[in-house]
C-alpha cells in the first residue's frame, strides 16, 4: 500500500435523514423470485438468451448486448425463468427467476491468476456474467474489454443519504477482496486507485490491501462518489477512459476467482425513517425485497428506493434490488397538500439555504417525503448549485449546453467528468425543482450517440 | 383547512381544458398553489427535495424589504409634516397613517397592473405564473417618488413586464432588472416627475423647497444632512431608497438567509467607496467633494447595491463574475453621479449598464475554466 496526503473537500451536504441501519446482521432466507433488470445498464439492448419456463443455474447467460454480443448477463441463482416482463415498445423490463431452494452454480474455471494472460481472464469474466460489475467513466457505461484504461478506481466509502458502511459489510471478505484487486490489476499498469474516507480511522481491510494506492478524502456527500474522487485525482479528459467497480463487486469478482462460481451474494443496508428495524441484510443481487420489509414497514404511503433517496430507483413493494445497489431505503410519499407550505416558518423543514427556522435550530436527523416543495421553474438563484458541486464545473452553463444541445461546449466545460450521480445534490437544492438528473443524462445520451 | 381543500377541488374541474372557466386556468392555479403547496412528488431522479422553492425564495425578499418600506411610508408623511410646519403637532400613527394613504395607490397600481399582466401571459404562454413579480412589484413603487402620477405608474409597470421581461420569456429569462427599466422609463419620458423638486414630498406647500440632498448639489448648494438624517433616513427621495439604517437589515436578512449575493453586495460598496475617494482628489463637479463615506449613503446608492444589484436573474452568474460585475456597478454609479450633474441618480444608469455587460463577464470568467480543461488536454 502507498498513500498520499489527504484531500479535503469542502463543497457538498450531508443530508441526515431518520432511519440510518444499525449494524446488526439479518440473514434473510433465500427470497423466492429474483430479477435482472436490462434497464440498470446504460446503452444496452438487451437481447434474450432464454425462453419462460426454461431452467437455469446461478451463473446461466439470460441475456446479451445486441450491440456487444460478448458482454452477457446471467442469473444470480438457479431456479427457472418464471416471466419476462416488457414495458413500452415490448422494451424488456425485467427477467424473474423463481428460485430453488438450494442454489446451484454452474462451474466455471478457477482462475490462475500467474498463468492467465489478459485477454483470457477478461474472456472468464465475460462468459460468467461478472464483466458488467466493471463500469467506465466516462458515462458510467460498462467497460468495454478491449480498452486500455487509464487507471482503475475504487471508492472505498459511500457518504450518500444513508449509506451502508463499507467498512462493516466488508469486514469478512478480506481475502476475496484481495483476491479482487489482484484480478482487476491486470488490467492496468499502474496500482488501482482506491479512495477511503479519513474522517474515520482507515479500516485495516483497505490498510493491508496491497497492490492499491490509498487516497484519503474528507468531506460531505458528494465525496464518496466515485467520479468526484477521480476529478481530484486525475481528471478524465476527451477520448480518456477510466474504469471503476464498487467494493462489493470487487469481492464478488474475487470469489468467481478464488471458487469459480458466479455467487452473487452480497449485504445491502434495509434503512429510511419508514422502517421499524433498519438492519444490514445478507442477500442475493436481484432479491425480491418482499420478505425484507415485510412486518418491518409503518402503515404510511411509502416509495421504495433501490438505492439512495438522491439516485435511486423507484420500485415496488415486491420489486426487485438494482444491480449496482447496495441499499435499500424506505421514506413517505408526499403526495400531500400543504397549506401555505411556503409561507410556514418551517421549523420542521428541511434546506440547506436558511430560508425556514429551522435551520436556527440543532436538530439532528430529519424525515423527508418525496413531494418536490414547489413548482419547477426557471433557473433564477445563482450559486446554489456550486455549493454542493465539489468540481471545477460551472454547473448551470453545463445543463444550458446540454438544454441547446450544443455538443461542443458541452465538451468543453466538462461533460466528460460528470455523471448524473455528482448532480443529485444539485437537484436536491434546486429552487427552480429542475430535473437536473434527467438534464444530465440527455447530454450523456447525446455523447454516447455522437462518439458510436 | 380541509373544507377549503375540498372547496378547491370541487372547483378545480371548471378551469381545466374544457372547463367553463377555462380561460382562467393558468390564475387558477396560481391561486391554488398560493393556498396549498401541490402534491406533486419526485418521479424521476432526486426523491426527496430541499424544502425552498421560487415563491419562498420571492417571500424572503419582500421580507427583507419591509424595514425600508414601513420606514419609507413614515418617512412620507414626516416629510408632508416638516414642510407644513405641523411636524410638531401630530403623532407618529398620524404621521404614518399620512404616508400610508398617500403610498398604498402606488402599490396597488404596481400589482394589479404587473400581476394583470403576469397571469394573462401565463394564460397565452400556457406556463404557470412565475413568483418574480410579487418582488417587481414592490420594487417599483419603492424606487419611484410619492408624487408619480398613478397613470405613469402603470404605463411604466406595464412596459417593465412586458418589453423588460414576458418577452424574453418570463421570470428568469429577462436581461434587465424589470423595476428599474419601469424607472427609466418614467425618467426618460417624462424627467419632471423624476428629477427636480416637486415630487419628492407629498403635498407641498409651493414655498418649501422639496429637492433630495443630491439634487440640492446640483444647484449648487453642498449642504449635505447630518449623518444621523443620512443613515437613518429622515431626508427626502424616492420611497424606500432613503433609510440606509433600514435597508442595511433588508441586506442582513438576505444574506443570512443566502438568498442575495454577498459577493455582489460588498463589492457595490467596495466599488463605489474607491470610485468616491477617486473624484475627491479632483474637483469636476459639486459631486466630487462629497465625503466618500456619504457617498454611499446618498440616493439610490444603498437600495441598489442591497435589492437591484443583486437581482440573480440578470446579475454575473459567476463567482469572480460577481465581484467583478459588483465592483463595476458601484464604480459607474458614483462616476455617472459625478461627471454628470443631470443624472445624479447614477445608481439606476450603473445597474442597467451592468445588466447588459454581466453575460460578457460571464462569458470570460466561463472561458478562463474552458481554457484550464484545455491546457490540461495538451500536457
Amino acid at each position: 500500500m502507498s498513500k498520499s496526503k489527504t484531500i479535503k473537500i469542502k463543497k457538498g451536504l450531508n443530508i441526515k435523514l431518520e432511519g440510518e441501519a444499525e449494524k446488526i446482521f439479518i440473514k434473510e432466507d433465500l427470497s423466492e423470485r429474483y430479477a435482472v433488470k436490462p434497464s440498470d445498464f446504460k446503452d444496452v439492448f438487451p437481447k434474450l438468451d432464454v425462453k419462460v419456463n426454461d431452467e437455469v443455474l446461478a451463473g446461466t447467460r439470460l441475456f446479451h448486448d445486441k450491440k456487444n454480443p460478448e458482454i452477457v448477463f446471467v442469473s444470480p441463482v438457479s431456479g427457472i425463468v418464471e416471466a419476462i416482463n416488457r414495458g413500452e415498445r415490448r422494451r424488456i423490463v425485467e427477467i424473474i427467476i423463481k428460485a430453488d431452494c438450494e442454489i446451484k452454480y454452474e462451474q466455471f474455471e478457477k482462475i490462475e491468476l500467474d498463468a492467465i494472460s489478459k485477454t483470457d481472464l477478461a474472456g472468464n469474466l465475460l462468459k460468467a456474467g461478472l464483466w458488467p460489475f466493471i463500469q467506465q467513466k466516462p458515462f458510467n457505461l460498462i467497460a468495454n474489454p478491449e480498452d486500455k484504461p487509464k487507471a482503475i478506481f475504487i471508492s472505498g466509502f459511500d457518504t450518500s443519504p444513508l449509506a451502508p458502511d463499507y467498512d462493516y459489510i466488508l469486514h469478512d471478505e478480506k481475502k476475496f477482496f484481495q483476491k479482487g484487486i489482484d484480478v482487476m490489476s491486470k488490467f492496468v499498469s499502474d496500482k488501482i486507485h482506491l479512495g477511503v474516507n479519513s474522517q474515520f480511522p482507515i479500516s485495516k481491510l483497505y490498510t493491508q490491501l496491497k497492490g492499491v494506492e490509498i487516497h484519503e478524502f474528507i468531506g460531505p456527500h458528494p465525496t464518496g462518489n466515485v467520479g468526484i474522487q477521480i476529478h481530484h485525482i486525475n481528471p478524465i479528459n476527451k477520448d480518456e477512459k477510466v474504469w471503476f467497480v464498487n467494493p462489493q463487486d470487487v469481492v464478488t469478482i474475487g470469489r468467481f476467482a478464488e471458487k469459480g462460481i458466479y455467487d452473487a451474494s452480497k449485504i445491502v443496508a434495509l434503512c429510511g425513517s419508514e422502517i421499524l428495524k433498519p438492519r444490514y441484510y445478507k442477500i442475493i443481487n436481484g432479491t425480491s425485497i418482499k420478505n425484507m420489509i415485510k412486518q418491518n414497514i409503518t402503515d404510511n404511503k411509502l416509495r421504495f428506493i433501490s438505492g439512495n433517496v438522491l439516485t435511486g430507483k423507484k420500485i415496488q413493494p415486491d420489486g426487485y434490488l438494482g444491480f449496482y445497489d447496495s441499499q435499500v431505503t424506505v421514506i413517505p410519499e408526499g403526495d400531500k397538500y400543504k397549506f401555505m407550505g411556503w409561507a410556514a416558518p418551517g421549523f420542521k423543514k428541511y434546506s440547506n439555504s436558511r430560508t425556514f427556522l429551522s435551520s436556527l435550530l440543532p436538530r439532528k436527523k430529519y424525515k423527508l417525503d418525496t413531494n418536490l416543495n414547489g413548482e419547477e421553474r426557471a433557473f433564477v438563484l445563482t450559486g446554489q448549485y456550486e455549493k454542493v458541486l465539489p468540481m471545477n464545473i460551472f454547473p448551470v452553463f453545463l445543463l444550458k449546453a446540454i438544454l441547446a444541445n450544443d455538443i461542443e461546449k458541452m465538451e468543453k466545460l466538462g461533460i466528460y467528468e460528470v455523471c448524473e450521480e455528482d448532480f443529485a445534490l444539485c437537484e436536491f437544492v434546486c429552487s427552480s425543482k429542475i430535473e437536473v438528473q434527467s438534464i444530465i443524462s440527455k447530454g450523456i445520451d447525446m455523447m454516447i450517440k455522437e462518439n458510436s | 383547512m380541509k373544507s377549503l381543500r375540498k372547496y378547491i377541488d370541487r372547483i378545480k374541474p371548471n378551469f381545466h381544458e374544457g372547463g367553463k372557466y377555462e380561460k382562467l386556468q393558468s390564475t387558477f392555479e396560481a391561486f391554488e398553489a398560493f393556498l396549498f403547496v401541490p402534491n406533486k412528488t419526485s418521479q424521476i431522479g432526486t426523491h426527496i427535495h430541499d424544502a425552498i422553492d421560487m415563491k419562498r425564495t420571492m417571500a424572503i425578499v419582500v421580507f427583507a424589504l419591509l424595514p425600508a418600506t414601513l420606514f419609507g411610508i413614515y418617512n412620507i408623511g414626516y416629510q408632508h409634516f416638516v414642510s407644513t410646519s405641523e411636524i410638531y403637532s401630530v403623532d407618529f400613527w398620524q404621521i404614518f397613517w399620512f404616508g400610508f394613504i398617500e403610498f398604498l395607490p402606488l402599490v396597488v397600481v404596481s400589482y394589479v397592473v404587473g400581476l394583470t399582466i403576469e397571469f394573462a401571459s401565463a394564460q397565452i404562454k400556457g406556463h404557470k405564473v412565475n413568483e418574480g413579480y410579487l418582488v417587481t412589484g414592490m420594487l417599483i413603487p419603492l424606487i419611484m417618488p410619492i408624487g408619480v402620477p398613478l397613470w405613469m405608474l402603470a404605463v411604466a409597470t406595464a412596459f417593465a413586464v412586458i418589453l423588460g421581461k414576458e418577452v424574453f420569456g418570463g421570470t428568469g429569462m429577462n436581461i434587465f432588472n424589470p423595476a428599474l427599466l419601469a424607472r427609466a422609463f418614467i425618467f426618460f419620458s417624462y424627467p419632471s416627475k423624476m428629477s427636480g423638486t416637486n415630487v419628492w414630498i407629498a403635498d407641498k406647500p409651493d414655498a418649501f423647497s422639496g429637492a433630495t440632498p443630491l439634487s440640492n448639489i446640483a444647484l449648487g448648494n453642498i449642504n449635505i444632512p447630518d449623518f444621523y438624517d443620512l443613515f437613518f433616513g429622515f431626508i427626502p427621495g424616492s420611497v424606500g431608497e432613503t433609510s440606509t439604517f433600514c435597508i442595511l437589515i433588508g441586506a442582513l436578512i438576505l444574506l443570512i438567509t443566502g438568498i442575495a449575493s454577498f459577493k455582489i453586495m460588498f463589492s457595490v460598496f467596495l466599488g463605489g467607496y474607491c470610485m468616491s475617494l477617486i473624484v475627491n482628489l479632483t474637483n469636476i463637479t459639486f459631486y466630487s467633494q462629497i465625503p466618500a463615506f456619504e457617498q454611499l449613503l446618498l440616493g439610490g446608492f444603498a437600495f441598489g447595491a442591497v435589492f437591484m444589484a443583486t437581482d440573480p436573474v440578470t446579475g454575473s452568474q459567476t463567482k469572480v463574475g460577481k465581484y467583478i460585475y459588483g465592483f463595476l456597478i458601484g464604480l459607474l454609479a458614483i462616476l455617472i453621479r459625478v461627471v454628470n450633474p443631470a443624472y445624479p441618480e447614477g445608481m439606476m444608469f450603473a445597474i442597467l449598464i451592468m445588466n447588459l455587460l454581466a453575460p460578457l463577464i460571464d462569458y470570460y470568467v466561463v472561458h478562463a475554466n474552458i481554457n484550464k480543461r484545455l491546457k490540461r488536454l495538451k500536457i
